[in-house]
């Protein structure tokens, strides 16, 4: 066949060793993966570097983008938390970034996207629900529990409830982390088969050669909608996030 | 034919675990046509139930994602 490449959907997510690393016999290599979380750090860096550098009342450009970031967050925070939730402004604001970023290098060709990885957003998870619950035990003390019996319900139905809300509440981490995962995995696969499909029907000399162009332009549409995912995945982990820390500050709801 | 019953048979229960997708798909779109009949009836409610709508529609598409995962735990683990 002329057009032998590599049309396998799933390459794009192997992690490879840029720097084999070992450390009493636990894997550190540097990958192709911490390369762009690296970067994607990087970005938020530089551009909250660049965007604070000359700060004024009167903001310029690039400083009335950081604003808008920073307004986004904060408004998020004051609906779903209120005033006293700013304390974790820096933890939602940190969180949305690097998942946005993360997300939207992604969407460079042949860039590595790293929320695609089921350990990184379970990683990020995992962070929220641990602050959840350490916060909410260190704030309320045994009230904290409270969040597992809502009132306002006849006593009888805590038998049936709080098994109920024990359960939603631990599978809290599994569902944040893999929305995000699942999402971003479930495009790139999509994106690269498409476009997989138009290399095969070029691939094909003869007549299917001329439907080529029809995968091609449902390709540009999906990574259209990608782009919006990938800002909308990122809005979701940084509200859900404020909605879980809203049970630590007001458990009793 | 070749290969075993049982590992075809863990191929057709992922594929059944996409089914999850349907009732995801039917939870999701209720939920936010409800939101967007609410709020052009009453537009100026609408901000203060985004917390609501965010949370229902986390909830509901859990739900999918179990799905989701049962698939990935035939296909990687089981």
């Amino acid at each position: 066949m002329m057009f032998q490449m590599d049309l396998d959907p799933m390459k794009q997510f192997v992690v490879k060793d840029i720097i084999p690393l070992e450390v009493a016999g636990v894997d550190i290599s540097f990958t192709n993966a911490s390369l762009f979380m690296l970067l994607g750090v990087a970005v938020i860096f530089g551009f909250y570097m660049l965007a604070t550098s000359k700060a004024n009342i009167v903001p310029n450009r690039v400083q009335s983008v950081g604003e808008v970031g920073y307004e986004f967050i904060a408004n998020m925070i004051r609906d779903t938390i209120g005033e006293e939730g700013f304390k974790f402004f820096p933890l939602v604001f940190s969180l949305f970034m690097f998942v946005y970023v993360a997300n939207m290098l992604g969407m460079v060709p042949y860039f590595f996207t790293t929320t695609s990885q089921v350990i990184v957003t379970a990683a990020l998870a995992i962070l929220v629900f641990l602050s959840v619950i350490i916060f909410g035990i260190a704030k309320n003390g045994l009230k904290f529990f409270r969040l597992f019996a809502p009132h306002g319900v006849p006593p009888v139905m805590y038998i049936l409830l709080i098994p109920l809300e024990i359960i939603s509440f631990f599978v809290r981490p599994v569902t944040l982390s893999l929305r995000l995962f699942g999402n971003i995995l479930a495009g790139h696969i999509v994106l690269k088969l498409f476009v997989g499909f138009t290399a095969a029907l070029l691939g094909t000399a003869g007549a299917a050669a001329f439907l080529a162009p029809a995968p091609l332009l449902l390709a540009i549409a999906i990574t259209a909608l990608e782009f919006l995912v990938a800002f909308l995945q990122a809005y979701i982990f940084a509200i859900l996030t404020c909605i879980y820390l809203n049970d630590a500050f007001h458990p009793s709801h | 034919m070749e290969g075993n019953i049982a590992d075809g048979l863990k191929y057709v229960g992922a594929g059944l675990a996409t089914l999850a997708m349907f009732g995801a798909a039917l939870g999701v779109g209720n939920i936010f046509s409800s939101y967007l009949d609410a709020a052009m009836r009453n537009p100026s409610a609408a901000p203060q139930q985004q917390g609501n709508l965010f949370l229902g529609f986390a909830l509901v598409e859990a739900l999918g994602i179990f799905g989701f995962l049962i698939a990935l735990i035939l296909l990687f683990v089981a």
